[in-house]
């Protein structure tokens, strides 16, 4: 089974290194990083905390170098999923291709360019260190699902071979549940953390600010459930258990790095997913609507 | 009041105590109570120098001492979050003078008229300039101060010092009853000071368009609710004089904006605290509003 990894960032890497442990696998990993791309194919792809191994994995910057695969793994940023699957939807002809993505609207864009496609949410985290080097802070679970008419038995295979590699992944008929809980989270609680500099521990324990991140998350489950999405668990027992000492108290989410180091965050794809199925399906969210403005604005005005 | 206004004291030589000040001073005998004694030293050594919109340097006598000076009008140009305690020292002084306050937000001739029984004039003023050091103002924006009679004082005694202010070469003007333009004011600064403080925008055109703009209707729209039901007729429309502002051609940095890039608190709690009270008392919901609210008091949090 041949598998690529598109956009080896942090959770590229956890799947790519993992997945490169199985004898049966080949893993390829497209990475528009050139020194993470050079350090990968001089020493393999090396993981350090949370486990550690080392995966044999091509690298290459070049799309064109990109074999026919079986599966893809997409782990860009939200807002590179088009041009990164623009560029490698070729090795995808006679594959499936799998979001493992932050937000909504991932799936309909890969879609517009590979035939299958898998929805899929995970919950493992690090950082790179180095190039060729990332950092495994968080082991997790992944959830995948078939888009549109991709075969249930692909999903599944994939599945198993990502479990068999060390990163737990289950095979589900509708995985819109786990997406949705994980989008609600992050878009209750990212850009709040963005907006005020705080930690996800210190917003929680503002009342009145988690009452905000409530309003959040009640729109948010008002336009899942006016789609008929059921989630598959509460998104504020997952915010209440992020904010305990032991667990991620102190964590500065990765939106308010991104406002910290002036990059362009996923909010659009978070919040604003929120806003557009919203508006799709008749459930008003002026919170989520009032949230995704300011942080644009945030991003606006690094222009000045 | 007084029948003649010769003398002047301003108390908070900011931005606008400053402006205030040296523009009366020609027109006036002009004192200043100042916090710090070598504020008080560097105005009578110095002068108050006035530069942009006009050029001079005017004499003032200055005191840290409310107990050294003496006023027919004394007006208190501090910010709101520091009123209650600058009136405190007011307190037993200035017997015979008639006080002004200039705060954004509502209640600040409350807040004056507990520590004494001075007849007392409302203002809002809608001029700006920056303030580049103890005894240096720029005068940026020649928009009116707007007075009205609050307690004891009269239409005329409003005209009087509009009057006063006219003649020393700011714009001013008097109204038989304040609160419409207050409350104009109060919407429109509860919602351009937060934007610009959480997105780090200037007042610029992002305030009048596109999805921030909307933003910015919303929460004007909830204020009107509000200025609805406490049985205020708007003088300005707040979403008029937002879109005019932005066309000035100059951004203007509101001074929230400046405050929480200084890490200094901020006037949230006198201007949309002020305003998501009112809301409250008369039953309006204003749920962006109170999220802005949140959101800034949740920043001011996050400086230590």
């Amino acid at each position: 089974m041949r598998i690529a990894i598109v956009g080896c960032g942090a959770v590229g890497s956890l799947f790519a290194a993992n997945l490169a442990q199985l004898d049966d696998v080949e893993v390829w990993a497209f990475d528009a990083s050139r020194p993470h791309v050079d350090a990968i194919n001089a020493h393999g792809l090396r993981l350090s905390g949370a486990g550690d191994v080392v995966g044999r994995v091509r690298a290459t910057a070049d799309a064109a170098e990109l074999p026919a695969c079986d599966f893809g793994i997409v782990a860009t940023k939200a807002m590179h999923t088009g041009a990164a699957i623009a560029a490698t939807a070729h090795a995808f002809a006679g594959g499936c291709v799998a979001t493992v993505q932050n937000g909504l609207g991932n799936e309909e864009t890969i879609a517009a360019h590979v035939e299958r496609v898998i929805r899929g949410t995970t919950f493992p985290a690090g950082k790179i260190v180095e190039p060729g080097h990332v950092q495994w802070d968080v082991k997790g679970d992944t959830t995948l699902g078939p888009y549109g008419d991709t075969p249930y038995e692909e999903v599944e295979r994939l599945a198993e071979a990502c479990t068999r590699a060390g990163m737990p992944t289950a095979a589900v008929q509708d995985a819109r549940g786990p997406q949705w809980r994980k989008v609600i989270f992050n878009a209750s609680t990212n850009p709040i953390g963005a907006l005020t500099g705080l930690t996800h521990g210190r917003v929680c324990e503002r009342p009145d600010l988690r009452a905000l991140v409530s309003g959040l998350v009640d729109e948010g489950k008002a336009v899942a459930a006016a789609q008929g999405i059921v989630l598959d668990a509460d998104p504020e027992a997952l915010i209440d258990h992020a904010a305990k000492p032991e667990v991620a108290y102190d964590h500065k989410a990765s939106m308010l790095q991104d406002v910290e180091a002036r990059r362009p965050t996923e909010i659009d794809y978070l919040n604003g997913g929120i806003v557009r199925f919203g508006r799709e399906h008749g459930v008003p969210t002026p919170l989520n609507d009032a949230i995704w403005a300011l942080v644009k604005g945030v991003e606006d005005s690094w222009q000045q | 009041m007084a029948a003649t206004l010769n003398r002047v004291c301003v108390a908070g030589a900011g931005t606008i105590g400053s402006l205030l000040a040296a523009h009366l001073a020609r027109v006036a005998d002009v004192c200043v109570l100042t916090r710090r004694e070598e504020h008080a030293a560097a105005l009578e050594r110095d002068g108050l120098r006035v530069s942009g919109r006009a050029e001079f340097t005017a004499r003032v006598r200055a005191s840290d001492d409310p107990a050294d000076l003496a006023a027919d009008l004394v007006i208190l140009a501090c910010k709101g979050s520091d009123l209650d305690a600058l009136a405190a020292r007011l307190h037993g002084h200035f017997a015979g003078a008639t006080v002004m306050t200039v705060q954004n937000g509502l209640g600040a001739e409350a807040t004056v008229g507990a520590h004494g029984p001075w007849p007392l004039l409302s203002a809002v003023t809608f001029m700006s300039g920056t303030r580049h050091g103890d005894t240096h103002v720029e005068y940026i924006l020649d928009t009116a101060t707007w007075i009205g009679p609050y307690r004891d004082t009269t239409p005329a005694d409003a005209r009087a010092v509009a009057d006063l202010i006219e003649s020393a070469g700011l714009k001013a003007e008097a109204f038989d009853d304040l609160r419409p333009a207050q409350w104009s004011k109060l919407i429109f600064n509860a919602t351009v000071n937060a934007v610009a403080a959480l997105t780090g925008l200037p007042h610029d055109a992002h305030f009048a368009e596109g999805r921030l703009g909307a933003l910015v209707h919303a929460l004007v729209d909830e204020g009107k609710a509000a200025a609805h039901a406490a049985g205020v007729v708007l003088g300005e429309d707040p979403w008029e004089m937002n879109v005019l502002a932005t066309r000035r051609g100059h951004a203007h940095r509101p001074s929230m904006l400046e405050d929480v890039q200084a890490h200094r608190p901020t006037e949230i709690e006198s201007i949309t605290g002020a305003l998501v009270r009112e809301a409250e008392q008369y039953g309006v919901p204003v749920p962006l509003h109170t999220a802005l609210y949140r959101l800034v008091k949740a920043k001011e949090a996050s400086y230590s």
